[in-house]
């Protein structure tokens, strides 16, 4: 071997410091978020008890708890879910199953990249002039839903359509050939084969679907209702919205309670994070070909 | 009664004296694009019942399109393009109303073997759900028939459940071979199937492809020309796309060709 | 030969014949590619749907009322005067490009350094811990990034810097600077894991630093994919609402420092759609802000997907 040369220490050590430098820059943007979950869980953690889960808001939302924010929210989410994931996994079937590589597909892939990519409040406006005004939803549940489910719709596309494609092609063509018609082969061995990947991104979608603020504010949540809803027609209160309103809206909301809201609101939108991430880790483990 | 096969005959005028019913695979002036390339360039020939019908020839001479357009896989392929017509028992396959149906009479066993993430049981026991049979004593017996005579039943019999696409790839193979005798086929299309798979295998499943050619037609793609040799009643040499010419495998080897390229393949001088 | 054998082979061949028929199977089949396809355009009834909705309640106002020329120049968003009410833009554009560009200042460096480093440098599980960080980081949702700014920066900004107000510039862009930053870290990493790993060895062949590779040959093959992720970080930065509402100040400014309050289009909808009627000159004119947000973010998007085409067509 070669004595190590004085060039080759100073690049050696050159090369530590880049490396360190990019580490840095890395971190600089995980710190942040260890941080505000840090603030929240001191300043919040306190707040949470069951009777915050469960009672309803008091004193003009200086106090109380925040049980029909949950519940709407939880409303909301589903009634999204049951709107865009079979629109979606349609989608993703369409495109990884049947679609052939043409100026449709092109033109499919860049709107929902763009479905995507559309600002929030021009969502919410979407679902102001067609949901609540034009197919007669007024300000509900269901137009609220509809108009998120229309903006998450590119997550479990997206989602699924990796899932499927993860499945080998050859697996289709052996289908095929035994005379399995497209559908036949998509339900016995591809379907099967990616259900799980589909549900991790069916899960992401509803830890975005739970967090979204704008597309709802004027589509079907509430500032305040002391009920819970009883029909997709109700309006409801929802986590997002209820913590913009206390953080901005209401005078004499004591210090502490915003961070209460925005607690459980974040470690709603983790868990369901963490759940998926864990889905897609214990999957790409488990090996079945 | 004693059924005349065709393959021992010596020539094709005595084959049509002897043999009354029309070839059951007719392709005539057979041409495959794939993407604006020539893949095959009109090419006939006729495969007859009850045969075993060899094709061979170098890599890339069009054998396996060959096979894809005989199923009608090129319905699901993008860029491929195929003109001519073949006609399987009489009928143009383009004319079909049920391609899938078409597909089941075919048996296909591609060189790279494809266990799907089933359960071996369940591997076997596919097609013949596809076609609708659901009572598990039937398919009991279809999958064990069919993994036997692929020469595998004793070494999975006492794991069924385990996943097809786990097992080795001689197995999977295997597997693959008695996935397409599970769908009963009239046509059974081999190409290379030999490639992942031990010799002594190769030899056993040589000998079920004798026995099964008795009811099924079969056709062998081929790059062993001493396969093709052991195996087939007749051969079609491709080359580059181009039919150079179909005989009695027993006449070819013996020097009797039309073409001197074919003899020099057979000889290994290229390919 | 046995001749059952071949009996059975002429059976089956019968039976065979009779099959060529469209079977409820041939009709499901192709039932659910019909469904299948609807689900597959429905992304562009979407887009078009959006584009169809906000244009027609907002199409009344860019007909009759709005001065193209005062709605790009003048900084007067008074829209609920009783005279005289005026829609200029300029100062929320202003605000909205204000706060996204000092966020891409911050960002971009952070993010495609970030990519570089889990792309090129990280392995294993670091490598797949800090992916998963920066894969909860695009979680948070943005009206809790907005409650940050408010409750957590604001008198951060106002202590540190010694200024009487800490809802600014400088607070929304750090804030929108976080949040568009895993999208492009994510995508940046795309680009560099797209770069072949033997144009990376065969530099290393040559004695190449591993920064001199970076530097030398990965980014500049890279180049696409990372011009793409920027733009979607800016995409994401323009159209981000509840943040900037919540962390800018929202009052009407042209800034002229980062401790100035500003307001941002996205915002200026959020605030005061709810207070205006159907149908009047002040709901249109939020539908026309509407239409502005729709058609740039569509440029930008448009334009990050036609870059990352160039790199596929190379």
């Amino acid at each position: 071997m070669f004595a190590p040369t004085e060039l080759n220490h100073k690049n050696r050590r050159n090369q530590r410091l880049v490396r360190m430098l990019f580490l840095w820059m890395a971190t600089m943007l995980i710190i942040p978020v260890v941080l505000i979950l840090g603030i929240l869980v001191y300043r919040g953690g306190p707040m949470i008890s069951v009777d915050f889960l469960l009672t309803e808001p008091t004193n003009g939302m200086t106090a109380g708890g925040i049980l029909p924010a949950l519940v709407g929210t939880v409303w909301l989410v589903v009634v999204a879910l049951l709107a865009s994931v079979p629109i979606g996994i349609a989608a993703a079937l369409y495109l990884s199953e049947y679609a052939s590589d043409n100026w449709l597909t092109r033109i499919i892939n860049l709107a929902i990249i763009n479905l995507a990519g559309v600002p929030s409040i021009v969502h919410a406006l979407f679902g102001v002039g067609a949901f609540v005004l034009f197919f007669r939803f007024g300000t509900s549940i269901l137009a609220a839903s509809l108009t998120l489910a229309v903006m998450t719709l590119p997550v479990v596309i997206v989602a699924t359509k990796e899932a499927l494609q993860s499945v080998p092609f050859a697996f289709r063509e052996a289908c095929w050939n035994m005379g399995a018609t497209r559908w036949q082969t998509i339900r016995r061995v591809v379907l099967p084969n990616s259900v799980s990947g589909i549900l991790t991104g069916v899960i992401l979608e509803v830890s975005r679907t739970a967090g979204e603020t704008a597309p709802i504010m004027f589509t079907g949540a509430a500032f305040f209702l002391p009920f819970l809803p009883q029909s997709v027609f109700d309006q409801t209160m929802a986590m997002s919205l209820h913590l913009f309103v206390i953080s901005t809206q209401v005078p004499g909301v004591p210090e502490e309670l915003p961070f209460g809201v925005a607690l459980v609101l974040i470690s709603m939108v983790l868990a369901m994070n963490a759940l998926s991430i864990a889905f897609r880790t214990y999957l790409r483990g488990r090996k079945k070909w | 009664m004693v059924a005349e096969t065709p393959v021992t005959a010596s020539a094709s005028n005595a084959r049509v004296q002897t043999e009354p019913t029309p070839p059951f695979v007719e392709v005539q002036d057979l041409s495959i694009h794939y993407g604006g390339k020539k893949i095959l360039s009109g090419v006939s020939f006729d495969i007859y019942e009850n045969e075993i019908f060899g094709i061979i020839g170098p890599a890339n001479s069009g054998k396996t399109s060959f096979l894809r357009a005989l199923n009608r896989m090129d319905m699901f392929t993008p860029g491929m393009n195929v003109t001519g017509t073949i006609k399987i028992d009489g009928h143009d396959i383009q004319r079909w109303k049920n391609v899938y149906a078409l597909r089941r009479r075919i048996g296909v066993v591609f060189p790279l073997p494809v266990g799907l993430p089933l359960s071996v049981y369940d591997n076997v026991a596919l097609a013949p759900r596809l076609a609708g049979i659901k009572r598990r004593s039937e398919l009991d017996i279809i999958v064990e028939r069919c993994l036997t005579r692929a020469a595998l039943w004793e070494e999975v019999k006492d794991r069924l459940d385990s996943l097809g696409s786990l097992l080795s790839g001689g197995q999977q193979q295997r597997l693959t071979i008695a996935r397409a005798l599970s769908q009963d086929p009239d046509l059974l299309l081999l190409d290379e199937f030999s490639i992942a798979v031990d010799p002594v295998t190769t030899m056993r499943i040589e000998d079920v492809l004798k026995e099964l050619k008795h009811e099924i037609t079969i056709v062998l793609v081929t790059n062993l020309v001493q396969q093709t040799r052991r195996l087939s009643d007749r051969t079609a040499f491709l080359l580059s796309g181009e039919l150079v010419e179909v005989g009695e495998t027993a006449e070819l080897f013996e020097g009797k060709v039309r073409d001197q390229r074919t003899l020099g393949y057979l000889e290994g001088r290229f390919g | 030969m046995e001749p059952q054998t071949t009996d059975r082979a002429r059976s089956r061949r019968e039976r065979r014949r009779g099959e060529d028929r469209r079977d409820r199977n041939w009709y499901i089949d192709k039932a659910v590619q019909a469904l299948v396809f609807i689900g597959g355009i429905s992304g562009i009834l979407f887009i078009i749907g959006i584009f169809v909705f906000i244009t027609k309640e907002g199409y009344g106002f860019i007909a009759e009322t709005l001065d193209i020329g005062e709605f790009l120049t003048s900084p007067r968003w008074r829209p609920t005067s009783d005279h005289n009410p005026t829609y200029g833009a300029l100062a929320l554009i202003a605000g909205t490009t204000s706060v996204t560009g000092l966020a891409m200042l911050v960002s971009v460096p952070f993010s495609l350094g970030a990519a570089i480093y889990i792309g090129e440098f990280a392995k294993g599980r670091t490598r797949e811990t800090l992916k998963i960080l920066v894969e909860l980081l695009a979680a948070i949702p943005s009206v809790v990034w907005g409650f940050i700014g408010l409750s957590i920066m604001n008198p951060l900004i106002i202590k540190t810097f010694n200024v009487p107000i800490g809802l600014n510039v400088l607070n929304s862009g750090l804030i929108l600077g976080l949040m568009a930053a895993p999208i492009m870290t994510t995508i940046a990493e795309d680009a560099l894991k797209a770069v072949p790993d033997t144009y990376r060895e065969a530099a290393e062949a040559l004695g190449a630093t591993k920064w001199q590779v970076i530097y030398r040959v990965v980014l500049p093959a890279g180049k696409n994919g990372l011009v793409a992720a920027v733009l979607l970080g800016v995409g994401r930065g323009f159209g981000e609402t509840m943040a900037v509402l919540m962390a800018s100040g929202h009052s009407i400014n042209l800034p002229t420092s980062v401790f100035d309050s500003v307001r941002a289009l996205t915002a200026t909808i959020a605030a005061e759609l709810g207070e205006t009627a159907v149908g009047s000159d002040h709901y249109r004119a939020l539908f026309t802000l509407g239409i502005l947000l729709f058609v740039v973010t569509f440029v930008i998007n448009l334009t990050a997907d036609l870059v990352v085409r160039g790199i596929r067509k190379k």
